[in-house]
């Protein structure tokens, strides 16, 4: 449906090289990436707000690399909703149509509809300058939807949202993908993306690093830059030594499952960090067991669901355990502690 | 050492002498005048007839220079081109040089020898001695508070409201006109009231494009010349009156507009 081929783009001290996608119809497609990545200007190039220097774009197999903004068929809801401040929520939602030359009664249904379906219909004679920002969200989507686009593109929809309004508008997107809507989706956050995603793209620098299915994207992070931006904290390049055993900076020996060690390409490893079972130990009782690192505790943060722990064994490893296990075991920082990572828990990456 | 509430004493007291200063002046001259003389002042012709030109040319010279100063403001705000900042020094100069030097080489440009003067002679009409030079030596020297309150206006309106609104389906046109202008409207109006003020009080370059028909500053110049300083008082307390209150009703008018 949607094609990026070659596309460059350089302004200022910015530049995105050699944007390379493809989205097809229904598909919900994430844009990942750090702030300052590039991830907006390829919107806005989707959008015709800019034009590339070199490259293509193709909706529906037209070129409309140099097609007028207004013909595209192309909506974009912006970070800050950018709602009219001197219209009202009606008269923002109704813009499009009237500049479509709509018949009055036409664009009161229309507005009425979308009104209904994004929950806002007693906001609409209101000024949008008095709406919280999950209503002016909510009347952004109406506004941008109220044409019925072809491509629906999201800059940063929930960052300014608290987590309940978070929570309400994923559901109202993901009725409007059910719905078959076809979204591209720009974020910073790699939940959102587990959360919302069929299709990913990461962006580092005004590239793309990595992009596919979400499982693939999740499951096999082709990079350090990739696989901590996806929210993946143990993750190390290796190199294989001898059969079962591959080795990390060539400091840590890690013994897999034969049937893995035979592949000859693999990269990398992914230990999720609540899958390294922790144990304290004294400094005599540090042993050398099959995938037993003993390791000093350097720090503590409160997580989600308990704690993560960074632990220095030779190299940094980040443990998740429960606030429950935490609190058991009385960990303070300078702690001996023993980390047991299972063969069948590290995942290579090829 | 100064506390902060000594400081705040100290610059009170200077703020007061400034204000003395402004309206002091003005005081004066209204203890000054008896109300009689204002009376008859105001009933004579050749006084309202005075106020109405010079109120009428300032007020059309700047409808008609706005025509072309907002789109200019609003280019200068939104666009970068070359020699960018050397045209925005261009703008101010009216406000920098003195109005008579102004009005000088305004003459030179719409004299009845100029290319322009030439061609306003072959309509049937003179700009030097005509209300249309009038309103082209006050528009000279207050264009630059509309060209920069309308700049100001337009910078303050955020670039993306602008993408939205062409990624709704505006053409650049409907754009300009339904969101930019709306948007920028409270500064263009501040502008459009500083250079209609600026302009009806205009004496420097309306007197050598047109010292007849009379406008009111010229007026009280006149008749201080010609009668002395309590012949020229109660035309001038007229004229600040008028000025005042044309001055208030449109900022109230701006200002409710804002808020509507």
């Amino acid at each position: 449906m949607l094609e990026l081929k070659n596309i460059n783009l350089s302004f200022g001290e910015f530049s995105i090289f050699d944007i390379n996608l493809q989205l097809d119809k229904g598909d919900y497609f994430v844009l990942l990436g750090p702030s300052g990545a590039g991830k907006s200007v390829v919107l806005e190039l989707i959008a015709g707000i800019l034009s590339p220097n070199s490259g293509q774009l193709f909706l529906n197999r037209e070129d409309i690399t140099r097609k007028r903004i207004q013909e595209r068929s192309v909506g974009l809801v912006f970070q800050d909703f950018a709602l009219f401040p001197h219209l009202n929520v009606f008269q923002n939602i109704a813009y499009s149509l009237k500049i479509k030359r709509w018949k009055k009664e036409r664009i009161a249904e229309r507005v009425a509809e979308l009104a209904n379906q994004m929950d806002i219909a007693h906001l609409l004679q209101r000024n949008t300058r008095d709406l919280s920002g999950g209503e002016k969200q909510r009347v952004a989507l109406a506004r941008t939807l109220a044409l019925s686009p072809e491509l629906l593109l999201l800059d940063e929809p929930l960052a300014s949202l608290d987590i309940q309004l978070k929570k309400e508008l994923r559901s109202q997107l993901r009725k409007l993908h059910k719905m078959g809507q076809t979204i591209v989706h720009v974020t910073h956050d790699f939940e959102e993306a587990i959360l919302l995603a069929d299709k990913i793209a990461i962006f580092n620098q005004g590239k793309i690093v990595q992009q596919g299915l979400k499982a693939q994207v999740f499951s096999q992070p082709k990079s350090e830059f990739v696989a901590h931006f996806i929210g993946v904290k143990n993750y190390f390049l290796v190199s294989k030594t001898e059969e079962n055993t591959l080795e990390i900076e060539g400091k840590i020996k890690l013994r897999c499952k034969k049937e893995i060690s035979k592949r000859a390409t693999i990269q990398a490893v992914m230990i999720h960090s609540g899958d390294i079972s922790l144990n304290r130990i004294s400094e005599s009782q540090a042993e050398h067991t099959e995938n037993v690192f003993s390791g000093t505790l350097v720090d503590v943060y409160p997580a989600f669901r308990g704690y993560e722990l960074l632990i220095d064994i030779g190299m940094p490893l980040v443990v998740n355990i429960s606030h429950k296990q935490f609190l058991q075991m009385e960990f303070a920082e300078g702690s001996r502690l023993e980390c047991t990572i299972s063969a069948e828990n590290i995942q290579i990456i090829e | 050492m100064n506390t902060p509430k000594n400081i705040n004493l100290l610059f009170a007291f200077l703020s007061g002498l400034i204000l003395l200063f402004i309206v002091g002046p003005l005081i004066g001259m209204m203890l000054d005048t008896p109300l009689s003389d204002i009376y008859e002042t105001g009933k004579e012709k050749e006084v309202t007839d005075s106020i109405v030109l010079t109120l009428g040319a300032s007020f059309l010279g700047t409808l008609f220079f706005a025509i072309g100063a907002i789109p200019f403001a609003y280019l200068l705000a939104r666009k970068e081109f070359r020699f960018k900042r050397l045209i925005s020094g261009i703008i101010d100069i009216p406000v920098v040089i003195p109005h008579s030097a102004a009005g000088i080489a305004l003459l030179g440009f719409v004299s009845r020898d100029s290319v322009l003067g030439k061609a306003a002679d072959s309509m049937g009409f003179s700009f030097v001695g005509h209300p249309i030079g009038i309103t082209t030596a006050m528009a000279f020297v207050s264009l630059p508070y509309l060209i920069n309150a309308a700049r100001n206006g337009f910078e303050s309106v955020p670039v993306r409201l602008e993408k939205a609104a062409l990624n709704l389906g505006a053409s650049s046109f409907k754009m300009f006109f339904s969101i930019s202008l709306p948007l920028a409207w409270r500064s263009i109006l501040s502008g459009l009231i500083m250079m209609f003020a600026r302009g009806m009080s205009e004496f420097g370059a309306v007197v050598i494009i047109a010292y007849h028909p009379l406008t009111t500053p010229v007026m009280i110049f006149e008749r201080f010349g010609a009668f002395g300083l309590k012949y020229a008082q109660p035309v001038a307390l007229i004229f600040i009156a008028i000025s005042l209150m044309v001055f208030i009703v449109l900022r109230w008018l701006s200002g409710k507009n804002v808020h509507a």
